[in-house]
């Protein structure tokens, strides 16, 4: 992210608050924002999801198409993860080529959906080593209210679960578009010797370092991404993986519910 | 995705393949403050577009040399979700989106007291989430109300609308079938209170009398757009 300015007085507030075991919003530490998935938001994208996690708003959206395989993996579907950080999210972002943040949450996102094994990239094989489906998922992020990760996770995972391969429009039979495991992430920050989850952006702006946890339906661990410059002990870093877990159940729950 | 040219656009009754009458809108819905840290925004709906506009100033302007001693200028984003549409949109902007973001910054600009705001700029940014026929009008209409959300002082709210040709009718507001299979399109954008025109554009082929119609039309669209405009402006401040 670009230049930004945090008052030290705002630091101290929110420092001095994390302190008593407060947050600005009135959430504990270990409170998640409220989710709100709502999926097959656009009509044009095979699966789509507009995720709201507190005031952070993303959509996300699924094409998918016939295209060539990678020359090492000849009948393996592709994935392609992009994030889009829009300008419209914040006065800190500016339009053109993804940035740094945009490509680590792209990243972070594609290691989720690629490590839990959550698609079966056999399964979109349409002619071994000519052609295979191509999957999408664009994120788009349009309010940044913080903790973007996560928002972008759950987004991309509801408008896989809902999406279905075109099959019509390209006069293709073969391949199927399964979903075997919800990877989910759950990201911690610390703040003075504090740990919270799911910052607000103001909290990301003054926390020390970020810590996020991708766990699939077995609660297994799957992607793990420390953020930012601070240190973390080996201690926390277990805390941090155990809240994630049963953060991460809770969520999983969610999206199954909602789509 | 494969869509192919119906035998006619119109019934026997003269409505629309979508049920709509020749000089009727799609359903449209308007809000006004959509968005948490733009300083004006708006989303808004006509028929299956969604498109999202954030008003960001009068801020700095960077890069320094582009500002202007003695106005505002008015940067205008369009941008198109790669799942806006049926085959997939490589992201970025690509020629049509530059020419859009350029004829609909000048259709803001008329509207914007710039002279007020020496040295700065007013970020307009669009998201078409949606894609449906009709976005660059749509675009502008929701980027207006954000202007106005923003608190930027303006002429008059900008509402735009097009019209096109069916069949050999003209008729308001083209959908994409409509749009892919017409004839003519006509996109404007005005100034309602005093009919001023601050978008124009065209393709396909009218006859002049053919043309007036359509602007006219058009013109009928955006007032009743406008009278939208205002309601959703109303209703951010009843809330």
């Amino acid at each position: 992210m670009g230049s930004k300015i945090i008052a030290e007085i705002e630091r101290d507030y929110i420092y001095d608050l994390v302190r008593r075991g407060k947050r600005e919003d009135g959430r504990g530490l270990d409170d998640f924002r409220d989710i709100d998935i709502k999926t097959d938001y656009v009509g044009k994208a095979e699966g789509s999801a507009k995720v709201k996690l507190g005031k952070t708003e993303v959509v996300v959206g699924v094409k998918i198409e016939p295209g060539d395989p990678f020359p090492d993996t000849p009948g393996k579907g592709v994935l392609i993860s992009n994030a889009e950080l829009n300008a419209m999210a914040s006065p800190n972002f500016e339009p053109g080529p993804p940035g740094e943040e945009a490509t680590e949450i792209a990243r972070v996102v594609d290691r989720g959906l690629r490590e839990s094994g959550a698609i079966n990239f056999e399964k979109l094989c349409i002619k071994e080593g000519e052609d295979v489906w191509m999957v999408f998922v664009d994120i788009h992020v349009l309010n940044q209210g913080g903790n973007l990760i996560d928002v972008s996770t759950i987004g991309a995972v509801s408008a896989l679960l809902t999406a279905s391969i075109p099959h019509d429009d390209y006069d293709v039979e073969e391949g199927t578009l399964e979903v075997d495991t919800i990877p989910v992430s759950c990201t911690s920050l610390k703040c003075s010797d504090e740990i919270l989850v799911d910052p607000t952006y103001i909290e990301e702006e003054v926390g020390s370092t970020r810590l996020t946890v991708i766990t699939n339906s077995e609660d297994e661990i799957v992607g793990i991404q420390k953020g930012l410059s601070g240190t973390w002990t080996q201690d926390e870093i277990m805390e941090v993986v155990d809240k994630s877990i049963r953060e991460s159940k809770e969520i999983r729950k969610l999206i199954n519910s909602s789509i | 995705m494969k869509k192919e040219k119906p035998d006619s656009f119109l019934d026997e009754n003269g409505r629309r393949l979508d049920g709509r009458e020749i000089n009727e809108l799609r359903p449209v819905e308007i809000e006004a403050d959509v968005l948490e840290r733009a300083d004006g925004s708006c989303h808004i709906k006509l028929g299956d577009n969604k498109i999202l506009a954030a008003v960001y100033g009068p801020r700095e302007v960077h890069p320094r040399h582009l500002q202007e001693p003695d106005r505002a200028i008015v940067r205008y984003n369009y941008s198109m979700a790669s799942f806006s549409v049926s085959d997939r949109k490589r992201p970025g902007p690509g020629r049509r989106s530059k020419e859009i973001s350029k004829v609909s910054k000048e259709a803001l600009e008329s509207a914007i007291f710039l002279r007020k705001y020496p040295k700065s700029v007013i970020d307009v940014f669009i998201e078409i989430i949606e894609s449906a026929a009709g976005t660059r009008a749509t675009s502008l209409t929701a980027a207006s109300v954000a202007c106005a959300d923003a608190g930027i002082p303006m002429r008059d709210l900008v509402a735009s609308c097009a019209a096109g040709k069916i069949d050999g009718k003209i008729a308001l507001d083209i959908n994409e079938l409509e749009d892919n299979f017409g004839e003519a399109d006509v996109p404007i954008a005005m100034m309602p209170r005093t009919e001023d025109i601050t978008l124009l554009q065209m393709d396909g082929n009218l006859t002049r009398e053919e043309f007036k119609e359509a602007v006219q039309l058009a013109k009928k669209g955006c007032k009743e757009l406008y009278n939208e405009q205002k309601n959703a402006l109303k209703r951010r401040y009843e809330r």
